[in-house]
């Protein structure tokens, strides 16, 4: 006998499950856990060393670096101060929350104050897996061009911060801000921007005054 | 997209519902794909074929239900599927905008023997 059964399920349902039991962990521990996602090259890891930087001797900073392979990235955010650890995800595309469970048994989340997650350099993947994190955040960069709002809807709706990265590269490259602010504003209006360069320093304070009070905001929220 | 984790997790919730069901065989899946979630239907049959090989659901059939994009506007209120990649209002050129439909990605439905 044929029998239909009725299922409506979210294909990546097991995926949410272990996202929100990473989340719990990190609610437990006190922390705020950011997932920086970008193109590769964008300046992830770049924005993950001055922000480590910025933030030493305040709060205790982590990073749990997704590669498909090589500890480059987290040798990086290690020399800048932060506690790394490096996840290789052998050839998948993204991070995803399993993989992340896997790396927290590595930290000491309770003497954390700030986690940051650094995923798999790629504008596709990464929005569909969430990883128990607190904010998605999105790091362009102006090289990449002014298009990428309008080729990649699905990371530009899904996240909470948008940091738009080498900016003192504008004079040299053809990026008209208008069109890509109206891009971003389609999908995901009002959504928070910092326009920085990691390079020269530029617009990094705003940047840190905002990590700043979220880690302290997110400290009482959870505390109370 | 990244069809081969989307096609395991997929093969993990439809053998829970086989078995929670005793189906002897799982025949069919309808899954409900909207635009925006960028899968592709060829790739997912390619994993499919390999993963569902010496389980329960081996051989079945993947039914793809696709929902266009849809748009509606916060300022003039038209509804409107976009043409293209730009998801302004061709009505009144706006760009508030919200989107009603395609998001979707779930399974729906299985087919089993019992």
């Amino acid at each position: 006998m044929v029998e239909k059964i009725k299922v409506i399920e979210n294909i990546l349902s097991a995926n949410d499950n272990l996202a929100q039991e990473n989340r719990a962990r990190f609610d437990q521990a006190g922390l705020l856990a950011l997932n920086f996602m970008a193109s590769p090259g964008a300046g992830k890891t770049s924005l993950v060393e001055v922000t480590v930087k910025s933030l030493a001797g305040r709060f205790r900073l982590a990073v749990i670096d997704g590669d498909i392979a090589t500890s480059l990235d987290a040798d990086r955010a290690a020399a800048a101060g932060a506690i790394a650890v490096q996840i290789n995800t052998g050839g998948e595309c993204h991070l995803d929350a399993v993989m992340v469970r896997e790396a927290l048994p590595l930290l000491d989340l309770d003497a954390i104050d700030l986690l940051i997650v650094e995923n798999v350099g790629n504008l596709v993947c990464p929005a569909s897996f969430q990883l128990g994190t607190h904010k998605n955040i999105l790091i362009a960069s102006i090289p990449e061009g002014d298009d990428k709002p309008y080729k990649y809807p699905g990371m530009y709706r899904g996240v909470a911060v948008l940091v738009i990265n080498k900016i003192d590269l504008l004079p040299y490259v053809d990026f008209d801000m208008d069109f890509f602010k109206r891009g971003v504003e389609l999908l995901n209006p009002g959504v928070l921007t910092f326009p920085v360069s990691c390079k020269t320093g530029d617009g990094l304070l705003n940047w840190v005054e905002w990590l700043v009070s979220e880690i302290e905001n997110h400290r009482e929220k959870v505390a109370g | 997209m990244h069809e081969l984790s989307v096609t395991e997790s997929l093969l993990e919730i439809a053998l829970r519902h086989g078995k929670s069901a005793n189906a002897s065989h799982i025949t069919d899946l309808y899954l409900v794909i909207g635009q925006l979630s960028s899968l592709i239907d060829d790739s997912v049959q390619f994993y499919w074929d390999i993963v569902s090989k010496d389980t329960l659901a081996e051989g079945a059939n993947l039914h793809f239900q696709r929902i266009s994009t849809q748009i509606r506007c916060l300022d003039c209120a038209s509804c409107f599927v976009p043409a293209g990649e730009d998801l302004s209002c061709p009505n009144c050129l706006s760009t508030r905008i919200e989107v009603t439909a395609g998001d979707e990605f779930f399974l729906e439905a299985i087919n089993v023997e019992t």
